[in-house]
């Protein structure tokens, strides 16, 4: 049994907001109480001028497994979400093969046996990605994926869309979409803006996320289904999400920390950590974001996490694939950066990092009696600085190097067990 | 003094560099319209060309920029497919680097190319055109010769004309020319003018006879032919009848205004054959003046002292 003794806990899902203790009974959380008497058979941990929340979830990593086991293997992975503070990740289906039917879930699934950290699958929506064929979701579905969806491109046309929202809403399945308008970004690769002008270097405009969050918002309002918009980047984009809420449709939200933190002034270093997908966008377009998350119109932060190899992104800008990695700084830098500057609460973190990606998928995120022990314990003022070779991920692509940061995991429990103790991986 | 290892573009690079440069290219100018075209200020220099794409008029006008002032240059044409071979950018330039080169002459088809390998090697760098980004030595002959030709550079309305969005020399120009405070004009179809482009201190227009009018230089940008088939032009002879510089437009300028292009020209595509006849174009000097500028730089580049006797 382990006692955690004197952390400032937070929940707001269940109104909780100050100094508790936690009492963890096997895989559970047994009591949540103001001293909770110390016994010589628990494993008291001191949780004295620390932060203490429900495990943090992100619902958007990519684990590079099967197929690009160079780049991030699903054991590294997690060691990177576990000392990230993540206690649930779920992982993209666009590995080699993508994961598209039960076969591969299964082999995922048995992969994450012994692992510290709860895995989640997410399920391709069409076969092999990018085609009109359905997956069997069904059947994935019962094989335990979490949600679907074709991420690195949105699902090919508004027809074939229509299609999936429809199937996936008998399985009760979310559509994770990532907006982009193709022939819109027409191969470019930073944000379409001043930068984009004065670098020579090929933009997208905001217009071709904002194109397809349009097309799904009308598709949701057909079929009833459910999208969730994953790393929206775009202000427009946060206008048209926050108007279908007000609809009162099926419509989510998610956002990157980078894409919070950073803009496209970044790219100016031609550093090939700063090229993302969605890019990283203008100075307007992040304080939309910003505002998104607090009035609630953006449900969660997730960090998109795309570990390359370092040969694979060492090589002209315009060469490099997308991607950074985000698992082991994403917590520190949204108390960096918004929390500590006091644009959020504790609260806020704590509601966009684990109560409600955890309602929308399902998937836990709160501190409840009886509920699996998945606690992420947090020294909000321990100072430190980015150094992407002392990553568990094998993934450096960072545009945070040498950044100091506010806030590090002191420990990750799930199930009851230590995932992270004292900062290191059990 | 080029104050940082590499020169990578005007955007970065301050007025007194620039004026430095300009400044010792007089006397380069000079070497070149000698009888015997070679000093020995640069012997014993190692330098090699790295040209990614194909380019005769920048690449010749570097060999012989060397070959004038002595310095040693081997030329390596590398074919973008050595990079899909697995040889590396920086592979390339640490071979060379490590059998002597001291500075590096790049021709990139991607943006920021030169300032990755900047990063990756000890060797200095001359950006011969990267991407879309900055072509810096063309900037600076363009600059030279407005200055030659018509005076300070802080009094004159400079109309560039073409296809902005994908030029590196309209890049380089504009940086170079908004620190001398020259009012530059930009004048292209609204297809081919990139976003927010006036933050870069231009007044932006699609009206080639407004754009033109009364101005003291004219800069007609290359139009890649490739344009019309992207969603970009309709036509190249669309082009020209609204765009192509006329004899007619041409009167439009000022009465002692310059007409000048980095070729090559498409002749009858975005300058007529009669403009580049006209007395005032100075398309040939710009050439001679190509080599005077990257003769000044590389003899600030590779060891000469500002002030040491180039003669």
């Amino acid at each position: 049994m382990i006692l955690i003794k004197g952390g400032h806990v937070v929940d707001p899902k269940n109104k909780i907001d100050g100094i508790m203790d936690i009492l963890v009974e096997g895989e559970t959380i047994n009591k949540i109480d103001k001293n909770i008497e110390t016994k010589s058979e628990y494993e008291v941990v001191d949780a004295t001028n620390l932060m203490v929340f429900p495990g943090l979830i992100d619902m958007h990593v990519h684990l590079r497994e099967p197929g690009f086991e160079h780049k991030e293997t699903i054991q590294t992975g997690l060691a990177a979400a576990a000392k990230g503070g993540f206690t649930t990740v779920a992982c993209m289906p666009n590995t080699k093969p993508a994961i598209d039917d039960r076969t591969i879930v299964e082999s995922i699934e048995r992969k994450t046996r012994g692992a510290k950290v709860n895995l989640k699958i997410i399920g391709a929506a069409t076969k092999n990605i990018d085609t009109d064929q359905l997956t069997e979701m069904g059947d994935m579905k019962e094989a335990g994926i979490v949600a679907i969806s074709n991420d690195g491109k949105p699902v090919k046309n508004a027809y074939i869309t229509r299609r999936v929202l429809e199937y996936a809403k008998q399985f009760d399945l979310i559509l994770i979409e990532h907006c982009e308008d193709e022939s819109m970004a027409n191969g470019g690769f930073i944000h379409e803006g001043y930068y984009s002008t004065i670098l020579g270097l090929k933009g997208i405009p905001r217009e071709a996320e904002d194109l397809i969050v349009a097309r799904d918002i009308a598709l949701v309002k057909m079929t009833g289904g459910k999208v969730h918009i994953a790393h929206i980047s775009s202000k427009n984009s946060v206008d048209l999400v926050r108007e279908a809420k007000k609809q009162g449709l099926n419509v989510t939200a998610e956002v990157t920390p980078q894409h919070l933190v950073l803009t496209d002034a970044a790219v100016e270093s031609f550093d090939t950590s700063t090229k993302i997908n969605p890019p990283l966008r203008s100075e307007e377009d992040r304080q939309a974001l910003v505002e998104g998350l607090i009035d609630g119109t953006i449900d969660m932060i997730a960090t998109d996490h795309a570990p390359h190899a370092r040969w694979e992104k060492e090589v002209e800008y315009a060469y490099a694939p997308f991607g950074a990695v985000g698992l082991e700084t994403a917590v520190a830098l949204i108390n960096t950066k918004l929390v500590k500057t006091g644009l959020i609460t504790y609260s806020q973190l704590v509601e966009k990092m684990a109560n409600n990606p955890g309602t929308v998928f399902k998937l836990g995120g709160e501190l409840k009696l009886g509920n699996y022990a998945d606690i992420t314990i947090f020294d909000p003022n321990k100072k430190w600085t980015v150094i992407p070779e002392e990553f568990y991920s094998m993934g450096r692509n960072t545009p945070f190097k040498g950044w100091e940061l506010e806030g590090e995991v002191v420990h990750t429990i799930v199930k009851g067990e230590f995932a992270i103790k004292d900062g290191k991986v059990i | 003094m080029i104050k940082e290892k590499d020169l990578l573009g005007l955007r970065n690079i301050s007025t007194d560099e620039i004026d430095e440069i300009l400044r010792n290219a007089v006397p380069m100018k000079d070497i070149i319209m000698r009888d015997i075209k070679k000093v020995p200020t640069l012997r014993g220099k190692s330098m090699a060309t790295l040209f990614f794409e194909n380019s005769t008029r920048t690449k010749s006008s570097f060999e012989i920029a060397a070959k004038y002032l002595s310095a040693d240059c081997t030329n390596l044409a590398v074919s973008t497919s050595s990079v899909q071979k697995g040889e590396t950018l920086i592979d390339t330039a640490i071979t060379l680097e490590v059998m002597g080169i001291e500075l590096f002459v790049m021709r990139h088809g991607a943006s920021g190319a030169p300032h990755f390998l900047g990063r990756n090697t000890k060797a200095r760098i001359i950006n011969a055109g990267d991407g879309m980004n900055e072509h810096p030595t063309q900037g600076l002959l363009d600059m030279y010769t407005m200055k030659d030709k018509k005076g300070d550079l802080g009094n004159l309305t400079v109309t560039i004309l073409g296809d902005v969005a994908h030029s590196r020399v309209a890049r380089s120009n504009i940086w170079g020319l908004v620190k001398y405070g020259t009012k530059v004009r930009v004048v292209a179809p609204e297809t081919l003018i990139p976003v927010e482009l006036q933050r870069m201190g231009v007044e932006v227009y699609t009206d080639v006879d407004k754009a033109l009018k009364g101005a003291d230089v004219v800069n007609v940008l290359r139009l890649q032919k490739e344009r019309q088939s992207s969603g970009l032009l309709p036509s190249l002879v669309e082009y020209n009848k609204f765009w192509g510089l006329t004899s007619k437009r041409v009167e439009l300028l000022k009465d002692d205004a310059i007409i000048m292009h980095p070729g090559p020209m498409n002749r009858g595509v975005e300058i007529m054959p009669d403009v580049y006849e006209h007395p005032r174009c100075v398309v040939d000097e710009q050439v001679t003046n190509g080599v005077a500028v990257r003769m000044a730089l590389l003899f600030m580049m590779l060891g000469g002292k500002s002030g040491d006797d180039i003669n």
